[in-house]
């Protein structure tokens, strides 16, 4: 049908947006590095964004049933410290410690989950207070920054493929594939969104509430302990620093509006909050090409951000009845 | 397929009500607003439980601890509007409950396809599969919204009131649809308060009132007339005040609104409301009763139309405004849990909050002279309550609902706007409301009275305004308001001999 092409952008809309948006800013970036984009630029600047960009990714899932996760950071900060003590040793090992380091966080997302939804409580709380636990149990397992991590690993995660492709924009491309396509494309992905665009409705219609829920929260944490064990290999080390965990959990909510995911829940997709999270991290970046100084970078982040949610409550000037606007 | 029945008994909105439904026949469900109408479907579709009785499909006895268990069994409910997802497509809600799969993952061409086929089964097949919902108009959403039922492959189709949305034209496919689907052998439940669409399409209808089944009958075996009276049958008559002759005053009108309009839920409305008078506004639940006092109050945006105060134009824009002295406007909203009450909050802060102006100097509330006001009015209300310092929360429905009145109260209103205050709370309280309501018409505000409750409307207004479709169609004055009037003309079934007393035109 001819109709198709405009009904799939309207529906893809705020991912597009975000995407047009960073390959803007990323090539304004890489036309004014006085290095020009060289392969050493680009994986720089490609293991910063990857990071977030994962757990923006996992932020997307709980934001899309119009939850809010704030213990994703400390679920990343977790998995860094446990990383750091287990991924290490013989190949066998590494493989080992890599599973655990997953299971971990799946689990940590899981609790959230169940919480959430036999306990009736709001994301916003429950995450609060567990978000404490695994900080808790991050700092348990490393007082001080320290440990090791598997070089061959972290090298491979980190480095450059051939042809100077960063080998994390491999790792996050095949994310994107293992993790979110699938989950996009089955039943409970579709019942997430159904839930977070109006849970009466989804009920109404039989679709699975808890199981959806569940799903999300639970992918949710593992995606985190992806971003923890990608950290550990970035820095070769273990740090239960609190002020990362908090800081990634804003970074990653405000890569979530940037990239169209909608706060109430129900709309967008988990590739817009990539580009969200990019975006963001290259705001930062322009700022130090083209000199400013690094104290400007949060005011200047903020104001994008600020820009960008306004864009999104355009729609509520044409609101007729002011009941909605409260509702 | 085997005849189907259903019988009920003893839930509390619904009292040993029965209903008997036949393979291949349209069966059409009447009765006034709170009849159990909505509650006898909701069991069927197993959005509640029954109390007590049984409900039998095929004979067999079944019970539905959810909608997928009853979907499962074959009985979908189409609600109004209610189980559409807004932010996916309509593809994607046609087939939410039982998407096609391939390779465990959502097979899209294939949907495509059941979603056509759907469409094109409920006659739209002009509404794009890939289509968001939230884009889509009321009309077209309902539209989805019968073609995702279809989808489900239901042997019993419940539709409660599934027509009250659509555009003219939609209806007629709708009809063809519906019939068609009978003689394919599906049972089809439909609830309408239109009687045209009732004699159009309906085999057999049983008439509900007060929670019970009171009649059920072959249609074209009963008179318009016959129906109404069915309809009719109170077990309380609840207590009302004596109506105060009002002197004929030429003063003018204390709110007076010409040609208002919203959107195409209100058409051309105009009214004139006079100090002391009572002023009730009837009709169906959702004919624009509550957008219309919305609208005066200024919280609908668009809104076209003049209204003055005392014969001055005015313009109100917002809540705000509509309360400031010169107007002096206060709307008892409908849900008092949501929009009247900062439920947490204490007795006294809630009572207190619009007439804060009042009560403050240079911006510090003045908390003798608000602790002055607010226990006068918990006296004049009778609020039974242990304190004002109580959270509104802890009190019982009816006296939350005195919290709600008196807190606008606090500011002496001159126009006094009600959404159906009484539902919901007892009868003691409810009298006890209706003697305040006289009593400040009495002193000279001028009250505008939505109730779905037809014999509060007999018993307590000087005139009432019924509504249908956005639009006044009736004005009963004085001893022409009964019972069955009200009736009639809220299913707008023309006052030929609908009525003991003359109806009248909406004169304004």
């Amino acid at each position: 049908m001819s109709g198709d092409w405009s009904y799939w952008l309207r529906e893809h809309r705020g991912t597009l947006l975000a995407f047009v948006a960073f390959v803007a800013m990323f090539t304004i970036y890489a036309a004014n590095h006085p290095a020009g984009l060289n392969a050493n630029v680009a994986t720089t600047a490609a293991n910063k964004g990857v990071l977030l960009a994962i757990v923006a990714m996992a932020q997307t899932l709980v934001v899309l049933t119009s939850g809010i996760d704030l213990s994703v950071g400390m679920v990343m900060v977790l998995a860094n410290c446990l990383a750091s003590t287990i991924v290490v040793g013989t190949p066998a090992q590494t493989a080992l410690g890599v599973l655990g380091v997953l299971a971990t966080g799946g689990l940590c997302g899981a609790i959230n989950g169940l919480i959430v939804i036999y306990g009736r409580l709001q994301p916003i709380v429950t995450t609060i207070a567990t978000g404490a636990v695994y900080y808790g149990a991050a700092l348990a397992l490393r007082r001080v920054p320290g440990g090791d991590v598997d070089s061959t690993l972290a090298d491979a995660l980190t480095g450059q493929l051939a042809g100077g492709v960063p080998a994390s924009l491999v790792l996050l491309v095949a994310l994107v594939a293992i993790v979110w396509v699938p989950f996009r494309r089955s039943a409970i992905g579709r019942a997430t969104y159904a839930v977070g665009s109006s849970e009466v409705a989804a009920y109404m219609s039989g679709v699975p509430i808890r199981r959806a829920k569940f799903a999300a929260y639970t992918l949710s944490g593992l995606l985190a302990s992806v971003a923890g064990l990608f950290l550990t290999c970035v820095t070769y080390s273990g740090e239960a620093s609190a002020a990362n965990g908090s800081t990634y959990t804003l970074y990653s909510i405000a890569a979530v509006v940037l990239g169209g995911v909608s706060l109430f829940g129900g709309s967008g997709s988990a590739i817009g909050a990539i580009f969200g999270a990019l975006m963001f991290r290259t705001i930062g970046d322009l700022l130090f090409v083209f000199n400013v100084e690094p104290l400007w970078q949060p005011l200047f982040q903020g104001v994008v951000l600020v820009a960008a949610v306004s864009l999104g409550s355009l729609r509520l000037l044409r609101i007729r009845n002011r009941l909605d606007l409260y509702g | 397929m085997q005849g189907v029945s259903k019988r009920f008994g003893g839930v509390r909105a619904l009292s040993d009500a029965e209903l008997v439904v036949e393979a291949g026949r349209i069966h059409a469900v009447l009765g006034e607003n709170g009849a159990g109408k909505s509650t006898l479907i909701k069991i069927m579709a197993g959005v509640v439980a029954p109390d007590e009785g049984r409900m039998m499909l095929d004979g067999q006895p079944v019970s539905f601890p959810s909608p997928a268990a009853a979907n499962a069994a074959g009985i979908v409910c189409i609600f109004q509007e209610l189980s559409l997802i807004p932010d996916l497509s309509v593809a994607d809600n046609i087939a939410i409950s039982n998407p096609p799969r391939r390779f465990g993952l959502i097979d899209r061409r294939a949907q495509r396809r059941m979603a056509e086929e759907a469409l094109a089964r409920a006659g739209a097949e002009n509404i794009h599969p890939l289509a968001l919902v939230k884009d889509l108009s009321l009309s077209r959403r309902q539209m989805v919204e019968i073609a995702k039922a279809l989808a489900r492959k239901p042997r019993i189709l419940i539709l409660d009131e599934a027509t009250s949305a659509l555009t003219a034209a939609d209806v007629t496919k709708i009809y063809a649809v519906l019939k068609r689907l009978r003689a394919e052998g599906l049972a089809l439940i439909y609830i309408s308060h239109r009687m045209h669409e009732i004699a159009e399409l309906a085999d057999e209808c049983t008439v509900f009132c007060n929670g019970k089944s009171v009649a059920s009958y072959a249609q074209g075996s009963k008179t318009d007339n016959e129906v109404v009276e069915l309809m009719i049958g109170r077990e309380y008559n609840a207590v009302f005040p004596a109506r105060t002759a009002r002197a004929v005053s030429d003063a003018a009108p204390r709110l007076q609104v010409r040609h208002l309009g919203w959107t195409d839920r209100l058409n051309d409305i105009s009214l004139e409301l006079h100090a002391g008078e009572v002023v009730g506004l009837g009709g169906l639940d959702g004919q624009g009763q509550r957008e219309l006092l919305l609208a005066l109050f200024g919280v609908l945006h668009g809104t076209t139309g003049d209204v003055a105060i005392d014969g001055k134009p005015v313009s109100i824009t917002g809540p705000d405004v509509a309360k400031r002295k010169e107007i002096g406007m206060a709307l008892i909203p409908e849900d008092r849990k949501t929009e009247g009450l900062m439920l947490p909050m204490s007795v006294r802060d809630n009572l207190s909050f619009a007439a804060l102006g009042n009560l403050s100097h240079w911006g510090i509330v003045d908390r003798t002279a608000e602790r002055d006001a607010v226990d006068g009015i918990v006296r004049l209300l009778a609020v039974r309550t242990d304190g004002t310092d109580l959270p509104a929360g802890a009190l019982s429905g009816g006296n939350q609902q005195k919290v709600v009145i008196g807190k606008w109260l606090m500011m002496a209103p001159r126009i006094l706007l009600l959404n159906d205050p009484t539902r919901g709370i007892d009868v003691g309280t409810k009298q006890e409301m209706y003697q305040l309501l006289r009593e400040l018409a009495d002193s000279g505000a001028a009250i505008l009275f939505y109730s779905t409750d037809y014999d509060e409307l007999v018993g307590c207004c000087d005139r009432v305004l019924v509504m249908y479709d956005g639009a006044i169609k009736r004005e009963l004055v004085g001893a022409d308001i009964t019972e069955r009037a009200l009736i009639a003309s809220a299913l707008n079934i023309g006052a030929e001999g609908a009525g003991t007393g003359a109806v009248t035109e909406a004169t304004s």
